[in-house]
């Protein structure tokens, strides 16, 4: 409390940083950004562990024998499929029957607000179809999900294949103390939102689904499976779930121990684990996991089927089969036994995963970085703000006969003789009216869309993105009709109390969303230094993904991506409730906007 | 002045109108920053199905409001929310004239030292002038009205008692019916008197008879008010269920859901047999520094009642932001102390962000489960913190100004330097 109550102290350290105020700023900014590159670097890192005793010290020992049967079966329901047209529900009630399981279906129906164009799909209706392996070693309270997509096309008819496989040799087994649901959903997440909704009795997003005729118990993990060919090269392991959220690290440890112990190529982002760590390629290949990881990450929406499971506490993870032209391959039956081994040591948990991390970053799937690590990061980018905040604090308490104005703002002319004082109001009006046009931006576009097609020659996606894009741009414009009105504009104290109340709520923001999802406030801060457009960050975003995945692309497609990126950040808030929309149109948005308008206030 | 006072009832009475017609009303009566055990209105409701039912509404662990609460309830339950805009605006119009009658008298006082030469000359910039005091008690008004955790609170439709000082025997009544409903008012009892000794021109002098007969007086009167009340309640409940049920359940907090305050998360923690003494020692907290604050603050009542209620609201058993909003109120009147505040701008900045953090790491426990208890009680701690050092930086601004008017603003040292005030 020395500090707080010596007014010479305080006098000289507040001193001491307004002074050295931009050199400091300076200095945490590059601290901030190197420590946060310095997280790929693999000495820094920590290498994965299991945490879980119940998965970790009990071996188990994989017999899953018929992966070619397994293929049998895919393609089997890749003909059917083909002569329905869509889900064969009717053969997989069957199969999935003669299999031993209890079979239910689950009809679904949903309009979309506007038309897909990436997925082609407007009025979505579907049916999921799911069989529960009952446990015959314990009451039934507890469960396990195994899931596989019905997608169009070719797509997934493997992975389909192997879990009716696992079905049916999970079924002649009798260690399983926790009811294993096989479930086969249709159109990819939108079914998966459905049965989730359906199994907890919860409606979050105004869907229409049939009720579930029969549940297992409450779901401990599930894994999806995507899988479309009939041997693969690799596996590749997808975290990233709706809102950032990710699974226990527990889970990715377990992945990876299965597929040491059984050798199978195992990958996540795509990208291999190297152990050139001290070369420049192998530490560039670590920072664009890490990146890719933070990309996916910020843009809020679920990068597989699991990604919807986390939402209700349950600890998620897809696997997708790659195969490409690498001489080695692995065969149906390995990719089986893989599954086998981690449902038998997921069986045997004896509470939730939680001993793990929540909070990760993986710059390889062996290596880790948790929160204790990347927040310094972001800690030393805020500090930048709140110095900035006090700098200006102490500039407007500086003389002292102005200060005891500027804290009784004056509300009525009487009150009010020196008309360059800036009262709340002066400041609430910037406030308020950015705050409108954030929900301009939010509600708008969605309303609008009709009108927007009857006087354009647009469809209805591209009505919708353009009038966002249209609102946010007039958003810009408005400072220039605003500030004539205002009393505190053009004063030096006016814009400097805009000021401080930007750059407190900036780090708030900033500070809240850091702690939901850190991958969202950290590029955007890190990277883009001094421009925290949000629109223009996400279209740095899509160009620096791309390249980051190796598939550059032209400007033309950029602007395209850019287009699309933005209906489907629409779409994921309106389908599963993602927030990334919402926080960027009703508080980053406006919260911009405010800075914008202290270029016309200066 | 009439006009401005009703134009911002008229706002606020549309803002909390509006709110109510929105979905954002569940929202915020979920909310664990805003609604406690003890005042729920899910709970409420519940009470009132009991007592539909002829059971004993305390009969279950559920409803802990007191006994004359639910009889007003029972009759008003149609029109809950027009009864709740309506306590509402007639606290903000009881504080608009309280702090209207303590204005008066604080210049008026300040009339006399002035004339009778008791003030340096140096200190007249700390002298009150009657324009900057006009919009004061308009001010406070609009605090509390315009408040936006005042506005979730009712929103939410808490029953947070409210409290006003009128004449003698109307103070006291109301202290009982606060004191009624959550036991810490109390507290409050020292200042109130004080203030009306004060008004009577009555020195505080343990030797004088007319002091201790007053001060008899008053008591007599609190507590004959408090014995009524509970009389009353027994009779209409016919049993002394009530008792145990709401001022056992504020004393013994058997409830730990979280809450803002600092008691849930530490007797989650706590070993059974160290319960009854921690228990003992948070409460007399709340209780103990009546004593030496009414001793230094004899002379400032009003000063001593902000005190007093921002401690209660700090550590009562279930805090609420309801009571965070009241004492908040209180803080246009001591507007002159601005100058003599030193971590306002730390204060401020951690309020605004323990506000903003508490939904998040809420989410961030319950819904995400990721995080744990430990973030969301690290908040509370913080915030809690955040809110000792704002009254005690008032209060330390306070006695500096007292300082400052009876030695003069510039103080010299002994060989003619400036000299600064250091409080160690």
């Amino acid at each position: 409390m020395g500090l707080l109550s010596d007014p010479n102290r305080r006098r000289a350290l507040i001193g001491m940083l307004t002074r050295l105020n931009a050199p400091i700023c300076m200095i945490c900014y590059m601290a901030g950004v190197a420590w946060f590159m310095g997280l790929a670097f693999e000495p820094f890192t920590l290498r994965t562990y299991m945490s879980e005793n119940a998965m970790g010290s009990t071996m188990v020992e994989e017999r899953f024998p018929a992966g070619e049967r397994a293929l049998a079966t895919g393609r089997e329901f890749a003909a059917h499929k083909k002569k329905t047209g869509g889900m064969p529900v009717d053969w997989l009630v069957r199969t999935m029957q003669a299999r031993g399981l209890e079979v239910y279906t689950q009809r679904f129906s949903r309009k979309l607000p506007f038309p897909d164009e990436d997925k082609e799909r407007y009025m979505v209706k579907g049916t999921n179809v799911y069989g529960i392996l009952r446990a015959p070693r314990a009451p039934r309270t507890e469960a396990l999900v195994l899931s596989a997509p019905c997608s169009p096309g070719n797509e997934n008819n493997q992975a389909v294949g192997i879990l009716l496989g696992l079905a049916q040799y999970f079924r002649s087994q009798i260690y399983w103390a926790k009811d294993i649901i096989f479930l086969v959903n249709e159109h990819d997440l939108i079914g998966m939102q459905a049965w989730l909704e359906g199994y907890h009795h919860t409606n979050t997003t105004g869907m229409d689904w049939s009720p579930l005729q029969g549940r297992g118990g409450s779901i401990q993990a599930a894994l999806s499976l995507e899988l479309s060919s009939d041997v693969v090269t690799s596996l590749d392991l997808v975290l990233e779930g709706l809102n950032g959220q990710l699974p226990n690290l527990d889970l990715a440890n377990l992945f990876y121990a299965f597929c040491q112990k059984i050798g199978v190529l195992c990958t996540t982002q795509g990208k291999l684990p190297r152990n050139d760590w001290d070369t420049t390629s192998g530490y560039s290949h670590a920072v664009q996991t890490m990146m890719l990881m933070v990309l996916k990450q910020a843009s809020s929406r679920p990068w597989g089927d699991h990604g919807l499971f986390l939402r209700y506490h349950i600890e998620a993870a897809s696997i997708k089969g790659v195969n490409s032209f690498r001489p080695y391959k692995t065969d149906a039956t390995t990719v089986g036994r893989l599954l086998e081994g981690m449902y038998r040591k997921l069986n045997n948990l004896l509470e939730r995963l939680h001993q793990s991390y929540f909070f990760y970053l993986m710059p390889s799937l062996t290596r880790f970085v948790s929160i204790g690590y990347y927040m310094p990061a972001f800690g030393l980018l805020a500090l930048i703000l709140l110095l900035r905040a006090l700098d200006l604090w102490v500039q407007l308490s500086s003389p002292p006969t102005r200060t005891t104005e500027d804290a009784c703002p004056p509300l009525c002319p009487l009150s009010a003789p020196q008309p360059a004082s800036p009262g709340v109001l002066s400041i609430l009006t910037p406030l308020v009216i950015s705050h409108l046009t954030g929900v301009a931006l939010y509600t708008l576009p969605v309303l609008s869309q009709e009108l927007a097609v009857e006087h354009f020659p647009v469809s209805e996606t591209e009505a919708v993105v353009l009038t966002a894009i249209a609102i946010y741009t007039a958003g810009l414009a408005l400072p220039h009709n605003t500030h004539r009105l205002l009393a505190g504009e053009g004063t030096e104290q006016g814009w400097k109390v805009l000021k401080l109340v930007a750059v407190l709520y900036l780090a708030v923001l900033l500070g809240c969303t850091a702690l939901i999802n850190f991958s969202l406030v950290f590029p955007e801060r890190g990277l883009l230094v001094g421009v925290n457009d949000p629109g223009l960050t996400l279209l740095f975003a899509v160009f620096f993904f791309q390249e980051l995945q190796e598939t550059p692309v032209t400007l033309q497609e950029g602007w395209m991506l850019y287009l699309s990126v933005i209906s489907q950040g629409i779409l994921d808030h309106a389908l599963y409730g993602s927030l990334l929309y919402p926080l960027a149109a009703l508080l980053v948005y406006p919260c911009w906007l405010l800075f914008w308008n202290i270029l016309f206030w200066k | 002045m009439a006009a401005p006072l009703a134009l911002l009832l008229i706002v606020a009475v549309t803002i909390r109108a509006a709110l109510f017609r929105t979905s954002l009303a569940n929202l915020i009566s979920e909310r664990v920053e805003v609604v406690s055990p003890l005042n729920a209105w899910k709970r409420v409701v519940e009470g009132l199905a009991l007592l539909d039912l002829d059971i004993s509404p305390y009969s279950g662990d559920v409803f802990h409001e007191t006994p004359m609460v639910i009889y007003l309830f029972h009759f008003l339950m149609d029109y809950a929310e027009i009864t709740f805009m309506l306590a509402d605006c007639l606290t903000a119009v009881a504080l608009y004239l309280a702090v209207k009658d303590y204005n008066k008298q604080v210049f008026r006082k300040q009339k006399f030292a002035l004339e009778a030469d008791r003030i340096p000359m140096d200190c007249l910039e700390l002298i009150r002038s009657p324009t900057e005091m006009y919009y004061i008690p308009l001010k406070v008004a609009m605090f509390y009205l315009l408040n936006p955790f005042t506005i979730v609170s009712c929103v939410a439709k808490c029953t947070c008692g409210c409290l006003i000082y009128g004449s003698a025997l109307l103070s006291a009544i109301f202290l009982a019916l606060a004191t009624y409903q959550s036991i810490y008012p109390l507290t409050l009892c020292v200042p109130a008197l004080l203030y009306l000794l004060q008004r009577l021109y009555i020195p505080v002098n343990v030797r004088r008879s007319s002091f201790w007969f007053y001060t008899l007086q008053y008591l007599f009167m609190f507590l004959g008010s408090l014995l009524v009340l509970i009389c009353l309640s027994f009779f209409l409940l016919g049993s002394w269920d009530f008792l145990p049920a709401v001022y056992g359940f504020i004393l013994s907090v058997p409830d730990l859901t979280p809450n803002i305050g600092l008691f849930w998360y530490f007797f989650a923690e706590m070993f059974d047999h160290f319960r009854l003494f921690f228990l003992c020692v948070f409460q007399i907290n709340v209780f103990f520094y009546t004593l030496p604050l009414s001793i230094k603050l004899k002379e400032h009542p009003v000063f001593l009642i902000f005190m007093q209620i921002a401690l209660i609201a700090i550590f009562k058993s279930y805090p609420t932001v309801g009571d965070l909003s009241l004492y908040m109120a209180f803080l246009p009147v001591w507007n002159h102390l601005y100058r003599f505040l030193r971590n306002i701008f730390l204060v401020s900045c951690v309020l605004l962000a323990c506000s903003a953090l508490f939904p998040v790491l809420w989410h961030l426990w319950i819904y995400a489960g990721s995080a744990n208890s430990n973030f969301y009680y690290a908040i509370t701690l913080l915030f809690s913190v955040a809110q000792i050092l704002l009254v005690s930086d008032y209060f330390y601004a306070f006695l500096r100004r007292e300082h400052h008017l009876t030695n003069g603003l510039y103080l010299k040292k002994k060989d003619g330097s400036e000299a600064t005030l250091v409080l160690k």
